[in-house]
């Protein structure tokens, strides 16, 4: 694995957050205020893809800005894993804000200058936690995209969406400040290094014990990776525009956290140092609890919104358990359920954002039989529905067969009985919305001919489906460097 | 000519002060002028003796040419340096704030006010860069006296609050000066560097340990240790805003600079921490002061009563982390030092030009301070975000040492008085982003509504003048620049004292 110096992580990183001053400066103009936004993520995403053959030769690339403490330096440094999440993250970005100007501008929002403004923001700490070289660096990110998505969560500005916001940033802070940096200060303190290694850096330093309470103390300190209990920050999030629930409750925030738990068991404790003391088992049982509990939860919501959280909270854990299994397949499968499920969830909130938009409905019982008025939207809710699921022909089939033989390589039947469990169950609370939507007799409020939201709204989400089939049959790339991320910790599938 | 700065940065503020207070006779615009010239001067020293102590080369300096113990020397390592260059730093980029404050505020009163205002400086920079315990008594004079004038020019209420800070401060000082009383009658010097030879050999000595006991007890109390407290945040929160951009953010830190210079100059960490058996009871107490001056932080509503209690829990930060006695907590406790004056710095010229412009102190009745002031909202968000201790803020490196110190010593109950006042102060300043920020604009639909709304918050927009704007933006750019730097600072500087 050759490293080479340049400075593409840094532009890349920094794209988004060049874009924020111009986005605050022509706030009068809504249209050229959107075209910062585009002209970000558009160079953001081509400089991220410029990397991608470079990674692929087997390079990675490295560029350090400052030795923040001594022998620990702010420092980027891309691989297949830190590429593979900035891909999904940097091109769902161009979508989103297509679709943001629809619905942001449809519901006619106030504050959209302080909107768009702290997505940017959001964004640069996405891609900066993406191409972290090494935990402290990824814990700084980490913390800039708590901070700057919570004006995002608390956008409305009432009474409830200030409760939320504060629910929130508790648990978020709770977790950074309270759980991952003491164990953050301990292991440096211990080893002298931060550094991401494949082969891990906690030595033979640490008893068994202390190495359960540090990986525990990490596990739930990155809280976004929504592992129960310290889950229900998520659903409260929900109050926020349905854009930020797509794209950063359903992709970039709640990822960081899944990204920053499997860079924190891959590159800090190493999969065979916890493979050896037999510790994986404990993540992937504290997973499996996540995943069957969150799914049951999700059948009660009636709230659109709030049913696709707790259907969130249960795919991250998928993630969490794809490594915690400690398999080459169960890592695959994990890392390719970032892409996938990245892609069938931001389809699902934007169609609930649609249904709004176009509606005003927010409630499942409410819209029985909305297929009829707009087919394109549901159309696409039914393949991300199928996507989640992880039925084929959608990507999330691949990353859940990916999950299945990691169990299976891992000897440890009982979670693929989870799997199982929650795939019906999935279908359980996904499949009857789709059903009602069309197949719903008695008379409802909606119209019979075709009435959509607008077209911002519409194509974005016909897009991410689209991509959703197109990714089972070409999963191409992110199929290349989910095998390469598990090449470089085991040196073969 | 560096061989000269480290008594030049003492004297030219020194005679600059009487300048100024002569010439505002001849024009009132005068004392500026020879405050800034001055300040700058110093500034340029300071930073010239930071890069020349860098890699732990020493200045020394002895006043007339008269060598110790019988003349007085200034002696500049990495520690001083480092603090001086926060000194003189932040009285130059506060002059701008003052001025205006002081244009409408004190017309007339130019003159003494820089003045005081350069008097006081020079008294921090002489307490910072002496080598003489009791020179350094003289000094702490002279800054508490310009500072008790300083804090009495302010509202009604101010002149109370500088006596009640003159009557406990000059206890502390009393105390001091006893402590260096009995240290002279054993050891016959008042040389920091002889002290520090002959006080190991004397360590069981009774009255050594007097000494050293009024020592800590009077600088501590000058440092305002909770519950020494009691004379700051009636003094910081209603004392001038031309003043409290120096004020608060330099008085407390030079303290604990003296606090660390009694430690590892004159009594050596050995005799400090060790022999003493201090530290535990002493980290401890700390730990207690953090989470009691947090609570009391999150009991009051007014800015500044706010930002005062922030002072004193850092306060115990910096002890607590020097009492540590490891490195890791003294060098937590030294870049803290520095961190907490650029933090504190923003934070009051940002509250200041807030409670001016809305005419309110409570956080409870000022509503839509960011669409108002985006930049001083900004600047104050940054420093908020540094004392909650969020990377990549200098506060996060600090109590990053710090924390690490406490585990190093095995005190996690001052760990954990670390951790639980961040999240106190994320409660005390997200309370006040969530009150104060936004107006209460509800989430409204209608078209018209929104359009009112924007045509409302393009008229509302009034930041503070661009003399405060400007040193409140860089002063958050230096809140990040430190903390990128922490690294350097730590390999070129506190790692040689240590």
């Amino acid at each position: 694995m050759s490293l080479i110096l340049s400075i593409k992580p840094l532009f890349a990183v920094l794209a988004s957050a060049l874009a924020v001053p111009g986005i605050i400066s022509s706030g009068k103009s809504q249209n050229f205020r959107e075209s910062w936004t585009f002209t970000g993520a558009i160079i953001k995403f081509l400089i991220i893809a410029s990397m991608v053959p470079a990674i692929i030769s087997g390079k990675e690339l490295y560029y350090s800005i400052a030795e923040v403490l001594p022998g620990i330096y702010f420092a980027f440094k891309v691989d297949s894993f830190g590429i593979f999440f900035a891909l999904v993250a940097g091109f769902l970005w161009i979508i989103t804000s297509a679709y943001s100007i629809g619905y942001m501008r449809t519901l006619k929002e106030h504050s959209q200058t302080r909107y768009f403004a702290f997505f940017a923001l959001s964004l640069f700490a996405t891609i900066g936690a993406a191409f972290a070289a090494n935990l402290l660096t990824l814990y700084i990110f980490y913390e800039i995209l708590s901070l700057s998505t919570y004006p995002l969560v608390a956008h409305h500005q009432d009474e409830k969406s200030k409760i939320s916001s504060r629910k929130y940033l508790g648990y978020l802070l709770f977790g950074s400040v309270g759980l991952a940096l003491p164990a953050m200060i301990w292991i440096q303190m211990k080893t002298g290094t931060l550094d991401f290694s494949t082969n891990g850096i906690l030595t033979g330093d640490f008893s068994k014990a202390e190495i359960i309470i540090l990986l525990l103390m990490l596990v739930f300190g990155f809280a976004k990776a929504g592992i129960m209990p310290l889950h229900s920050w998520l659903p409260a999030a929900m109050v926020a525009p349905t854009p930020v629930s797509a794209l950063l409750h359903a992709v970039a925030v709640v990822k960081v956290g899944v990204f920053c738990v499997v860079k924190v068991i891959t590159g800090v404790f190493g999969v065979k140092l916890l493979a050896h003391l037999d510790i994986g088992i404990i993540i992937a049982w504290i997973a499996s609890f996540t995943i069957i509990t969150s799914s049951l939860i999700a059948l009660t919501q009636d709230e659109l919104k709030r049913r696709l959280a707790f259907s969130t909270i249960g795919q991250l854990s998928y993630i969490v358990l794809g490594i915690a299994l400690l398999s080459p397949y169960g890592i695959k499968g994990g890392v390719l359920h970032i892409a996938m499920h990245a892609f069938g969830k931001i389809t699902l909130f934007f169609c609930a954002g649609a249904i709004f938009v176009k509606t005003g409905k927010k409630y499942i019982s409410q819209i029985k039989g909305i297929g009829r008025q707009m087919p394109f939207t549901m159309g696409a809710f039914f393949i991300g529905s199928l996507s989640v699921i992880g039925l084929p022909p959608c990507g999330g089939f691949l990353s859940k067969w990916s999950l299945l033989l990691g169990t299976i390589q891992s000897g440890q039947i009982a979670f693929l009985i989870v799997l199982l469990v929650s795939s019906i169950l999935n279908a359980a609370y996904f499949l009857p919305i789709v059903y009602n939507a069309f197949f719903y007799k008695e008379k409802s409020d909606f119209k019979d001919e075709i009435d959509e939201a607008p077209m911002f709204c519409v194509v974005p989400l016909v897009i991410t489906a689209v991509i959703s089939v197109f990714l089972f049959f070409y999963p191409g790339v992110f199929n290349t460097l989910a095998d390469m991320f598990v090449n470089s910790i085991y040196g073969g599938i | 000519m560096i061989h000269q700065l480290p008594g030049l940065i003492v004297i030219v503020p020194l005679l600059a002060s009487l300048a100024a207070a002569a010439s505002g006779w001849v024009n009132r615009k005068y004392p500026f002028i020879i405050a800034f010239l001055a300040l700058s001067f110093t500034a340029y020293a300071s930073v010239s003796m930071l890069i020349y102590t860098a890699g732990g080369n020493v200045l020394t300096y002895h006043m007339a040419g008269w060598a110790p113990p019988v003349g007085i020397s200034y002696k500049i390592d990495g520690l001083n340096a480092l603090v001086l260059t926060a000194i003189q730093i932040i009285a130059l980029i506060n002059l701008p704030v003052s001025n205006s404050y002081v244009k409408y505020g004190f017309e007339k009163k130019e003159a003494p006010f820089y003045g005081l205002y350069l008097l006081f400086i020079t008294g921090l920079t002489g307490i910072t860069a002496t080598e003489d315990a009791f020179n350094l008594y003289v000094l702490l004079e002279v800054s508490s006296l310009t500072g008790y004038a300083l804090i009495g020019m302010g509202n009604t209420r101010s002149p109370f609050a500088a006596l009640n800070y003159l009557i406990i401060g000059t206890i502390g000082a009393s105390l001091y000066l006893l402590g260096v009383g009995y240290i002279y009658i054993k050891t016959g010097t008042l040389n920091m560097t002889e002290m520090s030879l002959m006080l190991p050999l004397l360590k069981d000595s009774s009255t050594i340990i007097m000494a050293f006991c009024l020592c800590v007890a009077g600088i501590l109390t000058k440092a305002a240790l909770f519950p020494m407290h009691g004379w700051l945040p009636g003094a910081y929160s209603n004392g001038p805003n031309a003043s409290m951009g120096i004020i608060a953010p330099l008085t407390t830190k030079v303290m604990i600079y003296v606090l660390i210079r009694l430690g590892i100059s004159i009594f050596g960490v050995e005799l400090f921490i060790e022999s003493f058996s201090l530290s535990n009871f002493m980290v401890n107490f700390c730990a207690i002061a953090i989470i009691a001056a947090a609570l009391k932080a999150l009991y009051h509503t007014k800015l500044k009563k706010i930002l005062s209690y922030i002072i004193i829990m850092e306060v115990g930060y910096m002890a607590g982390g020097f009492f540590l006695g490891n490195s890791d907590g003294t060098t937590g406790a030294i870049i803290h030092i520095i961190n907490d004056a650029a933090m504190t710095f923003c934070l009051f010229i940002a509250a200041g030009a807030i409670t001016s412009k809305f005419l309110e102190e409570d956080i409870r009745n000022i509503r839509g301070i960011f669409e108002k002031m985006p930049f001083t909202s900004l600047a104050f968000a940054g420093g908020a975000l540094a004392v909650i201790g969020i990377p990549p803020t200098c506060g996060f490196f600090s109590k990053w040492y710090l924390i690490k110190g406490g585990f190093g010593a095995g005190q996690y109950l001052f760990a954990g008085a670390l951790i639980f006042s961040s999240f106190i102060n994320a409660v005390i300043f997200f309370r006040i982003f969530e009150k104060s920020f936004f107006s209460d604009k509800g989430h409204h639909k209608t078209p018209e509504n929104h359009q009112a709304q924007n045509i409302n918050t393009n008229e509302q927009i009034s930041e503070a003048p661009l003399s405060i704007v400007i040193p409140l933006v860089s002063s958050l750019g230096l809140i990040i620049f430190l903390g990128l730097m922490t690294g350097k600072i730590v390999e070129n500087y506190i790692i040689h004292l240590i």
